[in-house]
């Protein structure tokens, strides 16, 4: 162990490798126990639910090992025609998000457009508004004859009944609405890949004449290509895992994809097995997508590239920037004002389709939301609750991970990096299945527990909290630490004491990003809520089963202000500083 | 009133809740201070059912002004996600639900083989439910409502609406209706069940080519509906309808020449119900003549209580051709009417 620390100190000398020595002889330091739970933890999070996910499939229903899950899953045409369609879904939202995110992101990052912070911040509310909201909403706006949409394009044309302009049930609705979701998420990826790319090359063509798009086609665009990709793959991924969005559009139009079906294996008789074999190919494709994606980030070393030593010059627009703006803040029309418009009208007014007028507008959806309806508190409370709890947990476990991997601190340092990262390729709904099975089984039976909830919202998030750490950690130097550690303090001191204040924003964006993931996590929620643990995305969902738009619309907005406040309050804890970085790391 | 005996008479012949006869049942349990204290003791009540959630929430109400302390926790979703989730919480020997109600009366015959089921029969159960109760005391049906068909008057004339399951199949609605999903909803499945075996599978496939907007629960048809999603609701259920056309939305139901789907919705008290005392009262109070009037006013359903009346304005159940539920048989076919049902409407 020791012998590994020395590797990583070559400034450090002899005194420093004798004094570790002496210390590690002298007493067993504790923290190396703390951070042999932390590997276990880890292990079984992630390993416990795949291995049963595995061995499921595996099985037939007697239990004896047989095939026939995966021969019915490539053989049974209700099966194989989901797994088509996700996966033609998935490939038009990689596409098209990308397509979108790309000029946004770099009008945002590399241009003086004006109210480029109203922007970012606009694209964060878009980032935490859950995806299942946002379909919610859209079902809201484009339904082909109730959808706001339709009934002004009626009223302009004056149009008979039943005409309409777009359908939001339909392929190409799922693919829209997946797509302006994903679009975030392609955004933050490609905007920070921007930020850190100096402009000096760009400089050096614009002093030797070439025009702005010229420079950009041949200096940035290569430059930027391979995050391009790699959010594009995001993008796919995202879509191709989702499941609130094709739950609540893709049924009423008559299809399934991958998740959903999925999902009703689960209905009764049900068939685990199916459903873990189902399961497995979005395993595998996330697997060896992000082995992609991290070979095409990977390849050309210029993300660190001397981050940005040479700064970044803006481009100046001249009056463009006014129409850089007017684009920006047309596309997010999409994710955020009009989902957000339609939410607060269907939640104030008693028929949705009827103009706003003193006689439509109701607190009838309030009333009902915050004083008839009884899981609005016990939810509340959970979902509040497990955020916390999981956000916590979470980033404690993130801090410790990316402490030792980036220190490479202890013996299998690596391993530990790979566990805190694996859940990342394990889709909410696999993981809900796997722990499904995992948990209602011995020896712990932990479904119907809040336990349940919790660890699943720390395995699905840990991968964002530990990423975000461990970038973090590389800009906190060392010699701080070794200071304490030469003074005799045990690394979990020198970790608590130290390192951690040093990282607050780092810890803090950590917090929010499990926090948010949270409140707006529903496909493993959806496996392993019971009564006792149901959280608002789960009451949501169950309310759209029956159709009732008005509270389900009181119950968003509430969970969009909700993660809002708790987001801006941990950024500004007292004690911990303001930060403006959090939040824009957040998004 | 009288057309109204009359009816109960029938629905007495048709719910031949798993060949229930006039026989005597258990001996009834009164409410007795010492049960209302224990269940006050208890304070809660978790109650797992499949009736629309507004609904659900004025019984809820209803029970808590009259035993003040005692708590309830509504669990709504569809009866087949409610029968689904008591199998899950089964197979992990969680015991959540106290009292539980689904509209797929098959449902209560499968509890009942596994034990999971306790027998309770409440003083209007034992007096007014013969016929629609299990002769053993382990459930009796709470509520009734049909599927019938729907429209919205704003843009079908009353002329021009459907009058049958057959009109449905005209190239005319293709496009503009909505149904509900036997995978959710057990008012839907059982409908299922009665349509398929009295007008065939292939009435059920050729409406699968007319391009149906599939929603799941029951509720969620006559919602559509007023919101004017659909002008025509191919199944879904009676009492949001009943619920919405009073409120003056421009709902209306038809009910099919060929006879329309009963669907009888038991209520049971779970074996292992955490609050075993407050479960009873719970039940107990569901089949109260006061309870089984306010499912009528409010709730739309309609009741198999004789000491309820119905709502002016509303087709008594005598003057319905109905279509007769089975539930022994719809537990041997379950498997068979959700694959055909995949097969045919893609979901």
């Amino acid at each position: 162990m020791s012998a590994d620390g020395f590797h990583v100190l070559p400034a450090g000398g002899v005194p420093l490798r004798q004094a570790r020595t002496l210390a590690a002889l002298g007493r067993l330091d504790v923290s190396n126990l703390v951070f042999a739970g932390c590997a276990l933890v880890l292990l079984v999070l992630v390993g416990l639910p795949l291995f049963w996910l595995a061995v499921s499939a595996f099985m037939d229903k007697t239990g004896a090992p047989s095939l026939t899950n995966f021969e019915r899953l490539f053989t049974d045409p209700t099966l194989v025609a989901p797994l088509r369609i996700s996966l033609i879904v998935a490939t038009c939202v990689g596409f098209i998000s990308t397509i979108v995110a790309a000029p946004i992101a770099w009008i945002v990052s590399r241009t003086d457009m004006p109210g480029r912070r109203l922007i970012r911040a606009l694209i964060t509310a878009s980032f935490v508004t859950p995806p299942f909201l946002g379909a919610i909403a859209w079902e809201v706006l484009a339904a082909p004859n109730s959808g706001l949409i339709n009934v002004w394009y009626r009223a302009l044309y004056d149009l008979p009944p039943f005409v309409h302009l777009v359908d939001i049930y339909s392929i190409e609705g799922l693919i829209f609405v997946d797509s302006i979701y994903a679009f975030a998420f392609v955004f933050v990826l490609l905007a920070n890949t921007l930020d850190r790319i100096p402009s000096d090359m760009e400089d050096a063509a614009a002093i030797l004449g070439a025009p702005a798009w010229r420079i950009i086609l041949t200096i940035t665009l290569p430059l930027a290509l391979p995050a391009i990709l790699a959010g594009a793959l995001v993008a796919f991924l995202r879509s191709l895992t989702l499941f609130g969005t094709p739950a609540i559009l893709a049924l009423p139009a008559g299809f399934h994809t991958i998740t959903t079906k999925i999902w009703s294996l689960f209905q009764y008789p049900p068939n685990p097995g199916l459903a873990a074999a189902a399961a497995l190919p979005l395993l595998i494709a996330t697997v060896v997508l992000l082995r992609v994606q991290s070979w095409i980030l990977g390849r050309r070393g210029y993300v660190v590239l001397g981050g940005r030593a040479g700064g970044t010059r803006r481009i100046e627009l001249g009056l463009w920037r006014w129409a850089a703006l007017a684009l920006c803040l047309f596309v997010l029309c999409f994710p955020v004002f009009l989902p957000y418009l339609a939410l607060l009208k269907a939640a104030l007014t008693k028929t949705l389709a009827e103009p706003v007028s003193a006689d439509n507008l109701t607190w009838q959806h309030v009333r009902f939301v915050f004083f008839e309806f009884s899981p609005t508190r016990l939810a509340l409370r959970n979902t509040l609750f497990f955020a916390f709890v999981a956000a916590t947990i979470g980033t404690a476990l993130a801090l410790i991970a990316s402490y030792l991997a980036s220190r490479k601190a202890v013996f299998g340092h690596s391993v530990l990096g790979f566990l805190a990262t694996a859940p990342i390729a394990v889709p909410g709904i696999v993981l809900g299945v796997g722990m499904f099975i995992a948990y209602t089984r011995g020896p712990v039976v932990l479904y119907g527990t809040m336990w349940v909830m919790i660890i699943a919202y720390v395995t699905i998030e840990l991968p964002a909290a530990y990423q975000q750490l461990k970038s973090a950690l590389t800009g906190v130097s060392q010699e701080l630490e070794e200071a304490g550690r030469i003074l005799g303090a045990g690394r979990l001191r020198t970790l608590i004491d130290i390192t951690a204040p040093l990282l607050r924003t780092g810890v803090i964006a950590a917090w929010c990003f499990i926090f948010i993931g949270v409140m707006r996590e529903l496909s493993a929620a959806i496996m392993l809520f019971t009564a006792e643990t149901k959280v608002l995305p789960v009451v949501i969902f169950d309310l759209n089963e029956s159709g009732d738009l008005g509270a389900i619309s009181v119950l968003g907005i509430m969970l969009l202000v909700l993660t809002l406040v708790i987001t801006i309050l941990a950024n500004n804890l007292p004690g911990f500083g303001k930060t403006t970085t959090g939040t824009k790391q957040a998004a | 009133m009288r057309g109204y005996k009359t009816s109960l008479a029938i629905i007495a012949a048709l719910s031949a809740l798993a060949g229930a006869r006039a026989i005597a049942l258990p001996q009834a349990n009164p409410v007795t201070p010492d049960l209302i204290e224990a269940a006050r003791k208890e304070g809660k009540v978790s109650f797992y059912t499949a009736v629309d959630v507004e609904v659900a929430e004025k019984i809820a109400a209803a029970f808590k002004a009259k035993y003040p302390g005692i708590d309830v926790l509504v669990e709504r979703a569809g009866s087949e996600r409610v029968f689904q989730r008591v199998e899950q919480e089964r197979s992990a020997n969680i015991t959540n639900a106290d009292v539980v109600n689904s509209s797929d009366a098959a449902h209560y015959i499968i509890w009942k083989r596994e034990g999971l089921l306790a027998p309770y029969v409440s003083e209007d159960v034992a007096t007014y439910y013969k016929d629609n109760a299990d002769p053993e005391g382990f459930y009796a049906t709470w509520r009734a409502t049909l599927s019938p068909i729907g429209y919205n008057t704003k843009y079908v004339k009353p002329a021009d609406a459907p009058k049958s399951f057959a009109d449905l199949l005209s190239p005319k609605w293709k496009g503009l209706m909505v149904k509900g999903h036997p995978g959710y909803s057990g008012t839907i499945l059982t409908a299922t069940f009665e349509i398929s075996r009295d007008l065939g599978w292939d009435y059920l496939q050729k409406l699968a080519q007319q391009k149906v907007m599939q929603v799941q629960s029951s509720t969620e048809p006559p919602k559509k509906l007023a919101l004017g999603e659909r002008p025509i609701m191919a199944d879904g259920n009676e009492y949001n309808l009943f619920i919405l056309k009073e409120a003056g939305q421009p709902v209306d139901v038809i009910y099919p020449s060929e006879g329309t789907p009963f669907i009888a919705s038991p209520s049971a008290v779970m074996a292992k119900a955490p609050h075993p005392n407050a479960a009873r009262l719970f039940q107990s109070f569901l089949f109260t003549p006061e309870t089984q009037q306010l499912l009528v006013d409010v709730g739309g359903l309609r009741s198999l209580h004789p000491k309820t009346h119905e709502h002016a304005g509303r087709t008594p159940l005598s003057d319905i051709k109905l279509m007769r539920d089975d539930p022994a048989a719809v537990v041997d076919q379950v498997d068979e009417i959700k694959a055909n049902y995949t097969k045919y409407f893609g979901t």
